[in-house]
């Protein structure tokens, strides 16, 4: 059989191609070997269990270098959006001193934790974020927030005038994917991590004129 | 012991002095950690990890002089900064630690699954600290330089890039989170981004290290492993696939820079 030197080149170049194809796997092939990976690399220790690795869809959508579409950012801050619980009775506010405890709290959730109630966690808040300004021993993976209230015009807790940032603020540490679908912060109310009052002293420690805050 | 503890005081205090002078945090305790070079309890278990090397041990009652860690048997010079790499006898990419576990179970005759169930601090996972130690300082000053040249190392690097970045459990955090941008800290404490080499003995090129802060000698599967424990995620198994990749992932990103390993961390 004499084949013309073209087609033997054409067909050379199919065998190469579909050999490549065998030896360097898609990156689909890819995502799926580290799926599983992952699923046999951990096991349950204390409260942190297995389970802790099945993703929602803005934890897949999140876990690459490459921001998710407009379409799935748009489907994640709704779902996040319709999360939203609001306090009982409007009950916002607690004690920015508890306030300032929870947010000076690393603990909660690790598999040396031994409960996984609220009760049991910080907010781990000054881990990534400057709030008061004698705290100096603060993180910067997320914006300073000292003056929060200040900055944003709350002069009285109570005014209508208060009232966006505030409803803001409560919806961004229950949820902050409300904002930004892949934003770094934990969901801190979806998720379970602080209960309604805990949450309440946050807001205070945030936004009441008296906090450190917003007083220094 | 006494040593130790008057070298702390007197850290302590310069740390104090670096603030008095407006320096930066980050610059007291680059000086703190300075202080602390000239006598890095490292040492020691680099001491003990190559005694161990040399002493006849395990079930077989041999030495471990002909280990191969990737350069050939009982090649250990330039071993460290070549792993993890692909192992044709094992079929399989390793790290160092694991790499040593499989030369116990062939060349000592010790049970290699027991070893990797053993918790840090515990039993043979001393000897494999203290080995790992002694292997990494014997590459000091030289540059990493992981092969990419089999497939399976290719695809181990692959899959290091999605676990870190994998996000999960309570927090919603991934290993991205804290190392995925320049110039970010948690608390006081500087955050190497790893995605690109972080610069000599930066992330990866300063592992195996001595914590000062709880005193004990810290191994790359132990870091990844206290990684993972704030992460909020459950438990990696000891030289599991994903501990691997993540260290394929971080030691090819880290090409060319200089290892200081064992290093000394607050």
């Amino acid at each position: 059989m004499n084949l013309p030197i073209r087609t033997a080149i054409a067909i050379a170049a199919v065998v190469a191609i579909v050999a490549g194809c065998a030896t360097s796997p898609s990156s689909q092939d890819l995502d799926r070997e580290a799926q599983a990976a992952m699923k046999a690399s951990f096991r349950d220790q204390g409260i942190a269990k297995v389970d802790r690795l099945n993703q929602d869809l803005g934890q897949a959508a999140c876990s690459s270098d490459k921001p998710p579409s407009d379409a799935v950012a748009e489907r994640i801050m709704a779902e996040a959006r319709a999360s939203v619980e609001w306090p009982a009775g409007g009950q916002y506010f607690g004690d920015w001193r508890e306030g300032e405890k929870l947010a000076q709290s690393g603990r909660g959730m690790t598999w040396t934790d031994p409960s996984a109630a609220t009760s049991a966690n910080g907010g781990n808040c000054y881990n990534c974020h400057q709030i008061s300004k004698a705290e100096i021993s603060y993180g910067t993976i997320g914006p300073s927030l000292y003056n929060y209230g200040k900055l944003r015009g709350v002069s009285d807790l109570a005014a209508p005038s208060s009232q966006a940032v505030v409803e803001y603020t409560w919806m961004k540490i229950y949820n902050g994917k409300t904002v930004n679908a892949c934003s770094n912060m934990p969901r801190f109310g979806h998720v379970g991590l602080l209960d309604p009052q805990q949450m309440s002293h946050l807001m205070s420690l945030l936004l009441d004129p008296k906090s450190p805050v917003n007083s220094q | 012991m006494k040593t130790f503890v008057v070298g702390m005081a007197a850290v302590l205090g310069a740390t104090g002095l670096a603030q008095a002078q407006g320096k930066s945090a980050a610059e007291g305790i680059a000086e703190y950690r300075k202080m602390l070079e000239d006598g890095n309890p490292a040492d020691l278990f680099e001491a003990k990890g190559e005694a161990l090397w040399k002493t006849r041990r395990g079930p077989k009652n041999a030495t471990l002089e002909q280990c191969d860690l990737g350069k050939g048997p009982g090649v250990v010079k330039g071993a460290f900064v070549e792993l993890p790499r692909y192992f044709a006898d094992t079929k399989k990419v390793q790290d160092l630690e694991t790499r040593l576990v499989t030369c116990m179970e062939a060349l000592q005759g010790f049970d290699g699954a027991e070893i990797a169930k053993t918790p840090f601090g515990r039993g043979e996972q001393v000897a494999l600290t203290a080995l790992a130690t002694w292997i990494a300082a014997e590459s000091r000053g030289l540059r990493f330089n992981l092969p990419q040249g089999h497939a399976a190392e290719k695809k181990s690097y692959e899959i290091g890039k999605r676990v870190f970045f994998y996000r999960g459990g309570p927090y919603d955090f991934s290993c991205a989170s804290c190392h995925g941008e320049e110039g970010k800290r948690i608390r006081l404490q500087d955050l190497p981004m790893l995605t690109k080499n972080p610069g000599d003995g930066v992330g990866f090129a300063a592992w195996p290290a001595y914590r000062v802060s709880n005193g004990e000698m810290w191994s790359m599967q132990l870091r990844l492993n206290d990684c993972f424990r704030q992460q909020r995620m459950p438990y990696p198994i000891f030289g599991s696939e994903a501990t691997i990749a993540l260290g394929s992932f971080m030691g090819v990103n880290a090409k060319g820079a200089e290892s200081i390993a064992p290093a000394i961390k607050r």
